[in-house]
């Protein structure tokens, strides 16, 4: 009886020192037990994908081709631009919603804030780590910009700042637009653009 | 008979006996322990071609989630961003760090970075990030605080009974919206969840989909 037990113990202690215990860490790449169900041949995003000469599953459209959500018109919305012109519009070609401002709060605190500033003072927090010359959006130079002149600098970036195309939508780019011309209004404001029954509260 | 079966072997039986309980008990609580993504999943921790730490960007820099994820809105698979994002800040901010180098020539090259890919769900699964973050469910219900983590760890176990204890009571999951990218968000009590939860179900129509087609198709 004696062997029994401790042929037994020594089994435990052999699989659970080769198999550990759960949670475990691991550099190696979970067990699979049915390796063709869970992994199908199928490409999946941004994924290595044999079936291509350069091995990218995530594929750049054909050239000569537009997506048929690609803003490819010649408009204001799509380019910041007078149709037919180098000129930058003025005005957005969004109309101003509240909806519009919250959207644009929104985007401007996740793309924007790391460098401007959640006030767009151009004091936010990769300062401290070593960016330099990050535009205040409330220069002068800034406030006077046109809107479309604005949109061109977030979609293709501007001296050190590299482009946002990819990475907000056109909507959103004239959204954080609106947004930032809240914020350049709230420091230009003057005590007497705030409703009455609201000045008691400014310090 | 006592030179071919000496004495011992009366508890032949016995010894079978008992050597059969402790190997049937033995091989059940193995395959309990082990046969369970908590064992197979969890804990899994690769190195990764770059030692990008979600810990000094998101936490120590406050840097929202969407500002490199930035189609997990609109898209069924959270994306990793192009190494031209990383360039953003890294044109400037540590130019010339040794670490970044591969980051830098990816963003030249165009080459991808061989990130490993840690959550990954089996290809029967449809899993839809897009219709979770946008109704309330947080990055961290199946990422874990990803925002103190400096290498990405597997840390829940991502099987099909711990998807269906969220689908079953979505109420006791559901934010805010605008919590769902606050990793450190809590509830002010588990009441407070389950009125809150029960009422965004309403309001945003949130069902408690048990169907297997909903993530089996």
């Amino acid at each position: 009886m004696r062997y029994i037990f401790a042929v037994f113990a020594l089994l435990v202690v052999l699989v659970v020192s080769v198999a550990g215990f759960r949670g475990q860490m691991s550099r190696r790449p979970p067990i699979e037990l049915f390796p063709d169900m869970v992994r199908q041949p199928r490409v999946r995003p941004e994924s290595y994908a044999e079936f291509f000469t350069n091995g990218f599953g995530s594929r750049l459209p054909v050239a000569g081709t537009i997506a048929r959500d690609a803003a490819y018109q010649d408009l204001p919305l799509n380019t910041g631009r007078v149709p037919g012109t180098t000129n930058f519009v003025e005005l957005s070609p969004v109309p101003m919603t509240a909806e519009l401002l919250a959207r644009g709060r929104d985007r401007f605190q996740i793309s924007c804030l790391p460098c401007h500033g959640a006030l767009a003072d151009g004091k936010g927090i990769t300062t401290k780590y070593g960016m330099t010359v990050i535009a205040n959006l409330h220069d002068a130079r800034i406030v006077q910009m046109g809107d479309g002149e604005i949109f061109n600098t977030i979609t293709y970036g501007k001296n050190l700042m590299q482009g946002y195309g990819a990475n907000i939508a056109i909507r959103d780019r004239w959204a954080i637009i609106a947004y930032v011309r809240a914020l350049q209004l709230s420091q230009l404001g003057a005590r007497d653009d705030v409703p009455p029954a609201q000045r008691a509260a400014l310090r | 008979m006592s030179d071919l079966f000496p004495k011992w072997t009366n508890r032949l039986p016995l010894y079978a006996a008992v050597s059969g309980v402790l190997a049937v008990t033995s091989v059940t609580a193995a395959v309990w322990y082990y046969f369970t993504p908590k064992y197979a999943r969890v804990g899994y921790q690769p190195l990764q071609p770059v030692t990008f730490s979600h810990a000094t960007h998101a936490d120590q820099l406050g840097i929202d989630c969407r500002y490199c994820h930035n189609g997990v809105e609109k898209s069924w698979f959270s994306n990793v961003p192009a190494s031209t994002v990383c360039m953003n800040c890294h044109v400037q901010v540590l130019k010339d760090d040794p670490r970044l180098a591969l980051v830098r020539e990816s963003a030249q090259s165009g080459r991808p970075i061989p990130w490993v890919q840690v959550h990954k769900l089996p290809d029967y699964v449809f899993f839809n990030h897009s219709v979770h973050v946008n109704r309330g469910i947080s990055c961290v219900a199946c990422h874990g605080q990803v925002n103190h983590e400096d290498e990405i760890r597997h840390l829940q176990p991502l099987s099909m009974t711990f998807c269906l204890d969220c689908h079953r009571q979505p109420a006791a999951n559901l934010r805010p919206p605008n919590q769902v990218y606050n990793l450190d968000w809590q509830p002010a009590s588990p009441e407070k969840q389950l009125a809150d939860g029960t009422r965004f179900m309403k309001e945003w129509k949130v069902e408690s989909l048990e169907n297997c087609t909903t993530c089996h198709r």
